[in-house]
């Protein structure tokens, strides 16, 4: 536990420093994107990883944060409290969504939750007067001085979303919480006849899922300050953390984040030098971690290192 | 503290067309041992799916230490003092045999912490005889061993009532006996026990009623010798010259 | 009448729709794979139809079986070699591998081919069968007809010869059907190289009626999920039941709603299935 403890201040502590260091903006965009894809990676893994329901919503909650974010802004509500409010809503959102879709498993949940987002993309398509439907939604430039700073400031509030996503991981998966997720994850039957309230614990993990990615998704809005609903509803949004998680591990503390960081590696030096092909190699690399490596990078690595407590 | 323990009025079962429970009523006193038995399809795993809220009663109602438990889940179920085995082995195979016992002491209630479920889930291993195996992952044991898992497991959740669904498939001879003294010794601590089981040599030597079910009904209720000399039990599941066998030794 | 006419367009999608979803449908509930691959399969098939007949005047009801036989041979090769390893793997692995493989052909698609839009367009063009007051083009009707003949075949296939009771056995009970002698591997193979056939064979019924682009495939998928969830999985008639009432239910929403939002309300359909009736109208579930 305490070495647990030591990486991850370690590991915070440097990537609080790349400011500092690399202050361009270019490298702080990379950083700030693979810090957003870490939130995504880290907060598929409660309900994907700990309860082991294959949910697609990422994309639903990280869309859904997005909007709600930039029109609270649009409002007049200040930048930072616009993200706690969207990540609140994507908070309670996913409580009422889980009623309706926990009961179903597998195949049927994975479905359900991928096609949620497309239905909602279409409603926030169709709301025009709301959120500017396919013309997209303009948002108020932050006006931080140089483009350096503006990127320092981003990358700046990423790290922060994603530092506390990884406490309540890790929280999560120390506690009774995490516990009985493994167990429903195992033997949801079983863990009926133990005592545990299976849907009031898959519930809370779904909860868990969406709320750090709204606040992320309402963080992008105001970062890229142009938003339209094929962007952030994008299913890609929902594949890419299974993709990095499974890279890393699935289960683990910090799989998603070293499956984040290792995606985002690859995806830059194919993106730089295949674009058109971009796709079809994330494809390539999909089927040869499915195949090879299905408990991803770390199950490389001795047991104590990344493997759940 | 006085009246039955668990008390089952008019419960019947219905899926779709087929009734597998049919209007049975049955008490079971606190502190006895009472043996469920019949034929394969009559209607005993279902029993005790109603009783631990698995599956719901048609209708009826059910009454557990005076409390009203018809349509509960199984999770209240199980924080309430109920605890059961399943008759095909459910352990959680990725834990470790502690691990196993200890979640059980946990969520049903009566381990407060992480900590004191791992000293209670010792003891109860230590109990049915697996202490050496705590730190082995479940998946690794052989069915005897689950089968004590198991019971360790539904023991671990300090039930008042514990139901034990065909603890001794697929056991030998010798495993069988040590299974039949770890009951009794749950049953000395006070624990009451109702037990599926197709092996009468069990049934008779343990059991201090036994009720008999077939095609959902229950037929007969009352003491083993009482049971095995009825005509309809003997019809519907022993067979003449078995009873007539048994007639004699008890 | 409109609503005859809207009906009759929501017969002649419906029996596309069925075959659409057939291959897809068999898939899933002999192998439990759910197969990602299956609208880019058939958006494939589109386009050798499409060049078969533009540049060699192969005409694409006779392309059908050619593709068809391609398919079946590449689908049987991909199920052995890859599919196969991870088929007793939890929902998520098999998911996320037949969607790494779509994204592969979809990319190699949009590579090929560029992701503008083709029309297939018959010369001559078979022009409109008017019937009283309804307006039905022949090669929507002819492309229904072949669609449900080739359903039909499908079922023959599995009712009547040897492989399609293997197929059958299998889905019901995969280890009893080994038990029987089943070679249970070849049979997986064999199934998704139906599956990829049926896809295949829609193809070039789809191209002549709708234009192909390699971003079209997503929308046949999604119309292949929900035709399984609204008839269920299990049988050939539960997919032409699914498959008719969402060319109803679409029809009738692009009257309604409009036809950019037909897709959503098959959709808004689809999860409200989910929640309340996932064995579907017809079906048994699918495996979890």
């Amino acid at each position: 536990m305490k070495f647990h403890i030591i990486a991850a201040a370690t590991l915070f502590a440097l990537l609080a420093a790349v400011p500092s260091f690399l202050g361009d903006a270019y490298s702080l965009r990379i950083g700030t994107t693979m810090l957003m894809y870490g939130i995504l990676a880290m907060s598929w893994n409660f309900i994907g990883g700990m309860a082991g329901y294959p949910s697609f919503a990422t994309a639903a909650f990280f869309g859904l944060g997005a909007y709600a974010g930039a029109v609270l802004q649009k409002l007049g509500l200040p930048m930072i409290a616009s993200w706690m409010a969207a990540g609140l809503f994507a908070f309670v959102f996913a409580g009422i969504l889980g009623m309706a879709l926990l009961r179903l498993r597998g195949h049927y949940f994975a479905i359900a939750s991928l096609v949620v987002a497309e239905v909602i993309r279409e409603a926030v398509n169709s709301a025009t007067d709301l959120t500017g439907g396919g013309m997209g939604l303009n948002l108020p430039v932050p006006q931080m001085g140089s483009i350096e700073a503006q990127a320092a400031y981003f990358f700046n509030a990423m790290l922060l979303i994603s530092a506390a996503t990884f406490i309540a991981l890790f929280v999560t998966s120390r506690s009774k919480l995490g516990f009985g997720l493994r167990c429903i994850q195992q033997n949801e039957a079983a863990a009926d006849m133990i005592g545990i309230n299976a849907t009031l614990y898959k519930t809370a993990a779904f909860m868990l899922s969406a709320v750090f990615v709204g606040v992320a998704g309402a963080a992008y809005a105001s970062w890229v300050h142009y938003i339209e609903p094929p962007d952030v509803f994008d299913t890609l949004y929902s594949v890419k953390p299974i993709v990095m998680v499974l890279l890393g591990g699935v289960g683990s503390v910090f799989g998603p984040i070293l499956g984040a960081a290792a995606y985002l590696a690859l995806e830059e030096l194919v993106w730089r030098n295949y674009l058109s092909i971009h796709t079809g190699v994330l494809g390539l690399l999909i089927v040869l971690l499915v195949l090879f490596l299905p408990r991803g990078l770390l199950s490389l690595a001795p047991r104590r290192w990344g493997m759940a407590p | 503290m006085s009246g039955p323990l668990l008390q089952l009025s008019g419960v019947t079962c219905q899926f779709g067309g087929l009734k597998a429970l049919s209007d049975v009523t049955l008490s079971v006193g606190r502190g006895e041992i009472i043996g469920l038995i019949g034929p394969n399809g009559a209607g005993k795993t279902t029993l005790v799916n109603v009783v631990t809220g698995v599956h719901r009663a048609s209708a009826g109602r059910m009454l557990f230490d005076s409390r009203d438990i018809t349509g509960i889940k199984p999770y209240q179920a199980a924080r309430g003092g109920i605890g059961r085995t399943f008759q095909v082995v459910q352990p959680f195979p990725e834990l470790t045999v502690i691990e196993n016992v200890a979640a059980s002491a946990l969520f049903s209630g009566a381990a407060k912490s992480l900590r004191v479920a791992r000293e209670q889930a010792l003891e109860h291993l230590a109990f049915v005889g697996l202490e050496s195996m705590a730190e082995k992952d479940a998946a690794t044991l052989t069915l005897a061993a689950r089968k004590r898992l198991e019971l360790a497991k539904g023991l671990a959740m300090n039930p008042k009532l514990l139901l034990l669904d065909e603890v001794n498939a697929g056991l030998n001879n010798a495993e069988v006996d040590q299974a039949l003294s770890l009951i009794r010794a749950i049953a000395a601590r006070g624990v009451t026990i109702l037990i599926i089981e197709h092996l009468m040599k069990v049934v008779l030597t343990v059991c201090d009623r036994l009720a008999v079910l077939h095609h959902g009904e229950l037929i007969s209720v009352g003491t083993p010798k009482e049971v095995v000399s009825d005509a309809r039990v003997i019809q519907a599941y022993l067979g003449k010259r078995y009873a007539a066998k048994e007639a004699k030794n008890v | 009448m409109l609503w005859l006419q809207v009906l009759a367009n929501g017969l002649m999608l419906g029996g596309l729709y069925a075959c659409i979803a057939a291959g897809f449908s068999l898939v899933w509930g002999v192998l439990n794979v759910i197969n990602i691959l299956h609208g880019s399969l058939i958006v494939l098939g589109g386009y050798l139809a499409y060049f078969g007949y533009t540049l060699w005047g192969i005409h694409p009801f006779a392309s059908i079986p050619l593709i068809g036989a391609l398919f079946f041979v590449l689908g049987y090769l991909v199920q052995a070699s890859v599919i196969n390893r991870m088929i007793a793997a939890p929902v998520l692995l098999t998911l996320t591998l037949t969607f790494g493989l779509d994204l592969m052909l979809n990319n190699a698609m949009l590579v090929a081919f560029k992701a503008d839009f083709r029309r297939l367009t018959l010369e001559p063009p078979l022009g409109t069968l008017e019937l009283g007051e309804l307006s039905l083009p022949v090669d929507r009707m002819l492309a229904m007809v072949l669609a449900i003949a080739l359903t039909g075949l499908l079922y023959l296939v599995l009712s009547r010869s040897r492989i399609g009771r293997a197929i059958v056995a299998v889905r019901m009970d995969r280890w009893a059907a080994a038990l029987m002698g089943v070679n249970v591997n070849r049979i997986y193979a064999i199934t998704f190289g139906l599956g990829a056939l049926m896809a295949g064979a829609s193809g070039p019924l789809l191209a002549m009626i709708f234009p192909i682009s390699p971003l079209t495939s997503s929308a046949y998928l999604g119309k292949a999920f929900v035709v399984c969830v609204l008839g269920g999985l299990g049988s050939v008639p539960a997919v032409i039941v699914g498959g008719i009432v969402l060319g109803v239910v679409e029809s009738l929403a692009s009257v309604w709603f409009g036809s950019e939002h037909a897709i959503t309300v098959s959709f808004v359909l689809l999860i409200g299935f989910l929640i309340f009736k996932p064995t579907g109208l017809l079906g048994k579930k699918g495996f979890e």
